[in-house]
């Protein structure tokens, strides 16, 4: 891959520098995310409004047109400046096109904190069945990974025959191998947990070992040749100066493998019609019209991954701390 | 056990090849070598597949999936137009003008970019995927629902690289530009736009890979009768594993293009970046 400037795969530095940054910036952040809500909050009253007004008229309240047809015909704004009394009513659906940011809290945490952890409902119940899947999955690619990794900073044929092959993986839509994967197994007789670990471990694998390749390969001449007037042997090189060297890569690496062993876990449960999991109550909002659930388990979704990339990025910072790497 | 000790020759042969090329160091081994690994790849897989009697409801062999492959054109081409051309493109194009328009706004205040470069890179790494249900319901189950996913799934890659690109100039150059008394348009096109490119570019790659993600995967939420995504669900639904195959080749072909054609025209624009220069 070309060494380029930016921010994303490639470059630890740069976001490392944009967390310290962020610290710095919490009222410029809070600002986004007050302009990112109040667009929300906006769009709702004319994504809902038709909706609002039918219920409205059923409820004996007069709307103006006064019949859903001709109100099909009037603009979402045009029919909110008529009907000014039906605007509260957008933020209140049972079942809106678009909910209210408060009714999709409401929902997070009724699902979360106000039933039982086992119940069905219970969104802690079906996160654990994604992030189980996810932990797993992604502990295996990982390993698997820095093996490789090593395998190939240490073997020239490794590197001549398979790194090629790792970079073109980047490129591929390798998510859409998920539903052949889980039924693959399935008719292997293999259920549960371990496909959606298997997807997550193959997506977190690639982007593991191609930073971890450049992580170890990252010691310049330098130091290289510091280590050979120590008189120091391969793996003494290794473990004092390539592996400790290549932590910032690895730990760019492992936020993006985290949130891509996610995702994959969420799309692993989409093709068979899981009974459990975010991707699961996504579908199954999607399938019977509960819209609030599937926003639930959406912003869920998000919220572990966040947090997840959360905890890898305290981790960064802390290790990096200790080793001196202070950037 | 037939299959075992076919599958280790194969693979033996493969390596040795492999281990005397890199011994050489010879000029062809860069692409000799990757091209010899995927051939024996494929040759241990058929092999194994053929003596071992996998059924092909669990693994096709690789020349079962080509047959298909030949056989299937017309359909693989409509899946592709239906979901690349169509859904992926699309998206992509609408996202990354977004995403440009946007920071170029931002840009202009130092405080909104303090904002958006955490908002954005904290977005970047969410599931977006997961809003394809929501889109489908919207926008109806045709490609515009999966362009939508694939424009705000490109969007905060684009958005967080080309905000921190438009800042990267020296205050020297952005000094000369004074000088020539060019303004905050002349200074943007001439200087900072150009500056920006190789960050442009980098979310531009990240993205690609995205799109056909985002488009294929919205598909899985709901899709017309046509499209990559919903043969690769339907077809797992009859065990015809091998069009599910044919299907993942396209995606990997598209795949590599899209991703090929973005590095080429990178290599256009940014022929003066270090990264570029041989």
């Amino acid at each position: 891959m070309v060494l380029g400037a930016g921010v994303g795969r490639s470059a630890g530095s740069i976001s490392g520098k944009m967390m310290g940054d962020a610290v710095r910036s919490v009222l410029p952040i809070l600002t986004v995310v007050a302009v990112l809500l109040g667009v929300w909050m906006l769009s709702v009253v004319p994504m809902n409004i038709h909706l609002a007004a039918d219920q409205a008229q059923r409820d004996g309240v007069v709307v103006v047109p006064d019949t859903p047809i001709a109100r099909q015909d009037v603009g979402a704004v045009a029919l909110a400046l008529r009907n000014p009394a039906v605007v509260p009513m957008t933020y209140v659906l049972d079942r809106p096109r678009l909910p209210g940011p408060q009714q999709v809290a409401a929902e997070l945490w009724k699902t979360t904190f106000g039933v039982k952890v086992t119940s069905k409902k219970s969104l802690v119940y079906h996160g654990w069945v994604t992030l189980s899947a996810t932990l797993l999955g992604f502990a295996i690619g990982t390993t698997l990974g820095i093996a490789l990794a090593v395998g190939i900073v240490f073997s020239r044929t490794m590197d001549l025959s398979v790194m090629p092959w790792a970079i073109a993986s980047q490129t591929i839509p390798i998510l859409a191998l998920a539903p052949m994967i889980i039924v693959m197994l399935g008719s292997l007789g293999i259920q549960g947990l371990l496909p959606k670990a298997i997807i997550s471990a193959y997506l977190s694998f690639f982007p593991v070992v191609v930073g971890m390749v450049k992580g170890l390969r990252s010691p310049d001449g330098m130091q290289l040749d510091l280590l050979r007037t120590y008189h120091a042997s391969a793996s003494q090189g290794f473990w004092k100066l390539r592996l400790p060297a290549s932590m910032p890569y690895l730990f760019a690496s492992l936020k993006i493998g985290i949130s891509a062993a996610l995702v994959g876990a969420i799309v692993g449960e989409l093709p068979t019609g899981a009974r459990a999991g975010f991707g699961a109550r996504m579908l199954v909002g999607d399938q019977y019209g509960q819209p609030l659930v599937t926003w639930a388990a959406l912003f869920a979704a998000a919220i572990t991954a966040a947090v997840l990339v959360g905890i890898f990025s305290l981790a960064e910072r802390a290790s990096l701390k200790r080793m001196g790497m202070v950037r | 056990m037939m299959a075992l000790v076919a599958i280790i020759v194969i693979w033996g042969i493969g390596w040795t090849m492999n281990l005397a090329l890199a011994r050489s160091g010879h000029r062809s081994a860069g692409w000799a070598a990757p091209l010899i690994f995927g051939l024996t790849l494929l040759l241990v897989w058929e092999v194994g597949v053929r003596l071992g009697d996998v059924s092909p409801i669990i693994l096709p062999p690789p020349s079962a999936i080509a047959v298909t492959f030949m056989a299937s054109l017309p359909i693989l081409w409509a899946d592709f137009a239906q979901t690349i051309l169509k859904g992926a493109l699309t998206g992509y194009v609408l996202g990354a003008v977004a995403a440009f328009a946007v920071a170029v706004m931002v840009d202009r205040s130092e405080f909104l970019t303090r904002g958006v470069l955490p908002v954005g890179a904290f977005m970047a790494a969410l599931p977006i995927v997961g809003t394809a249900p929501i889109f489908v319901k919207w926008l109806g189950s045709d490609w515009p629902s999966k362009a939508a996913v694939v424009g705000v799934m490109v969007f905060f890659p684009i958005l967080v690289n080309t905000v921190a690109g438009l800042r990267d100039t020296s205050a020297m150059q952005r000094d000369l530009m004074r000088t020539y008394g060019a303004g905050y348009w002349p200074s943007l096109f001439k200087l900072r736009v150009p500056a920006a490119m190789p960050f442009v570019f980098n979310g531009l790659k990240i993205a690609t890979t995205l799109a056909l993600i985002g488009a294929i995967v919205a598909e899985f939420f709901g899709s017309p009768t046509v499209g990559m995504g919903f043969r690769i669900s339907t077809s797992v639904g009859q065990l015809a594993l091998d069009l599910v195959w044919a299907e993942i080749v396209v995606a990997a072909l598209a795949g590599s293009a899209f991703y090929g054609a973005m590095a080429m025209i990178e290599k256009r624009l940014t022929f003066w970046h270090p990264s570029q220069r041989k």
